[in-house]
């Protein structure tokens, strides 16, 4: 009988490599956990970009981190429907990822909209809170990530896009 | 008959990703600006690993079609992969349009064939993930979220060097010559289309071009592009006939795979 509970805590221990303050369940890309006919554990996960060169990495972690365990039947699974969305991230992942200097992704507002040079969501500075940003790149260090200007500090910093 | 298609089909959304995620990738480390360089090489990703889950999908066809038939079971025959079916196949496997190979050129000829190929790639997702293939239908539900941000992106270069100098200007012009008699094959079914829209499987392409149209015309307006006429349109690429880019392209592309056979790093 596998204890799927004791598998979710586990996967707490999991981080991002890209992004290590957060896990894979704060990320929310573990969408199940469950027992095999064969008594062993699958994890389900769906990814965030299709091309995010993290996916590989945070798969074998999961592994490693559950046969640290003693799960040695482990499958896991990747599935893409339904498509990962900024709205699965926990609201814990959401303060840690400001305490470590990235902004948060807002509620969902004009997430992935074509429309052309549509007003920018307003994004609080993770350094000073305030709300006098600019936009510099849709497209930041990571795909999952966009960047940002503070006018009131100065510093640039990633905005964890809605997506 | 359906299940040939349908391999054909999937290749060809894989290829067109594909290549130009390769094309994209000519760029990293060589774009104007660092700001620039790393959006294209943010898209040359998402379109690399759109690539990989159709691949990936059609291995699996193709290895199920081995499997029932015995006689291609022959002696040596190896399974198909994501990465044989990307690095083993010769110019006339693959199925991508010709829009997506033609060499970069420069910024301007990059960026209106990421338009024109974007505004084409959103509606065309938009479409598959409706349509009946489940698995297909999940890979472009995934994508289309990422295709949003190439097209808004490219959308805005466009205007900004269509409507932005002379020189931009001019630029866009020449590279509108030559890109616009490649995007009529956009919307010309293959073969292998036309059997899987009848099964209510591939998107409409003739349905599809009345969006992509407005969307280009919307965006011409404000850069002040005029489009030509429809004019003669070059097809072939989704059949195999390729324009003499593709063949540079795979030399570099599988280079290292052709020389050392499934060396791994």
């Amino acid at each position: 009988m596998v204890d799927t509970k004791r598998i979710w805590s586990l996967l707490e221990q999991v981080n991002d490599p890209e992004v290590p303050v957060l896990s894979v369940v704060d990320l929310g890309i573990i969408r199940e956990v469950r027992e095999t006919w064969s008594g062993g554990a699958e994890i389900v996960l769906t990814p965030t970009y299709s091309g995010c060169p993290a996916m590989d990495a945070i798969r074998m972690n999961i592994r490693m981190v559950l046969l640290s365990n003693g799960y040695q039947d482990v499958r896991l699974t990747t599935v893409l429907s339904p498509a990962w969305t900024t709205e699965w991230m926990s609201e814990k992942g959401k303060d840690k990822l400001r305490a470590y200097g990235i902004a948060p992704p807002l509620p969902l507002q004009q997430v992935c909209h074509p429309g052309l040079f549509v007003r920018e969501e307003a994004v609080a500075c993770p350094h000073c809170n305030s709300y006098h940003t600019t936009l510099i790149s849709q497209f930041g260090s990571t795909a999952c990530k966009s960047l940002y200007r503070c006018e009131d500090c100065g510093e640039p910093f990633d905005y964890f896009k809605c997506h | 008959m359906i299940k040939d298609s349908l391999i054909d089909y999937t290749l060809h959304l894989a290829d067109n990703a594909l290549v130009l995620g390769h094309r994209n990738s000519e760029w990293t480390g060589h774009g104007p600006i660092l700001e620039q360089d790393i959006a294209l090489s943010n898209i040359a990703l998402d379109l690399i690993g759109q690539a990989r889950y159709l691949y990936q999908y059609a291995a699996r066809l193709l290895n199920d079609r081995a499997a029932d038939r015995v006689t291609s079971l022959a002696p040596g025959a190896r399974e198909a992969t994501e990465d044989s079916l990307a690095y083993h196949r010769d110019g006339w496997d693959f199925k991508n349009c010709l829009l997506v190979e033609q060499n970069n050129g420069d910024w301007g000829k990059t960026i209106l064939r990421q338009f024109f190929f974007s505004a084409y790639q959103y509606f065309f997702y938009q479409q598959l993930a409706e349509r009946k293939d489940r698995e297909l239908a999940a890979i472009a539900e995934k994508s289309v979220k990422e295709v949003s941000y190439h097209l808004r992106w490219s959308s805005e270069w466009v205007i900004r060097l269509g409507d932005g100098t002379e020189e931009s200007h001019r630029r866009m012009n020449d590279a509108l010559d030559q890109l616009w008699r490649l995007t009529g094959e956009l919307f010309t079914p293959s073969s292998y289309e036309k059997t899987l829209v009848a099964e209510g499987i591939a998107v409409d392409l003739v349905a599809l071009q009345p969006l992509w149209e407005q969307r280009v015309a919307d965006v011409f307006r404000q850069a002040g592009l005029t489009e030509p006429a429809r004019g003669w349109q070059q097809t072939g690429g989704k059949e195999g006939k390729h324009t003499e880019h593709l063949g540079y392209l795979l030399a570099e592309m599988q280079f290292l795979q052709r020389a050392y056979p499934d060396n791994e790093w």
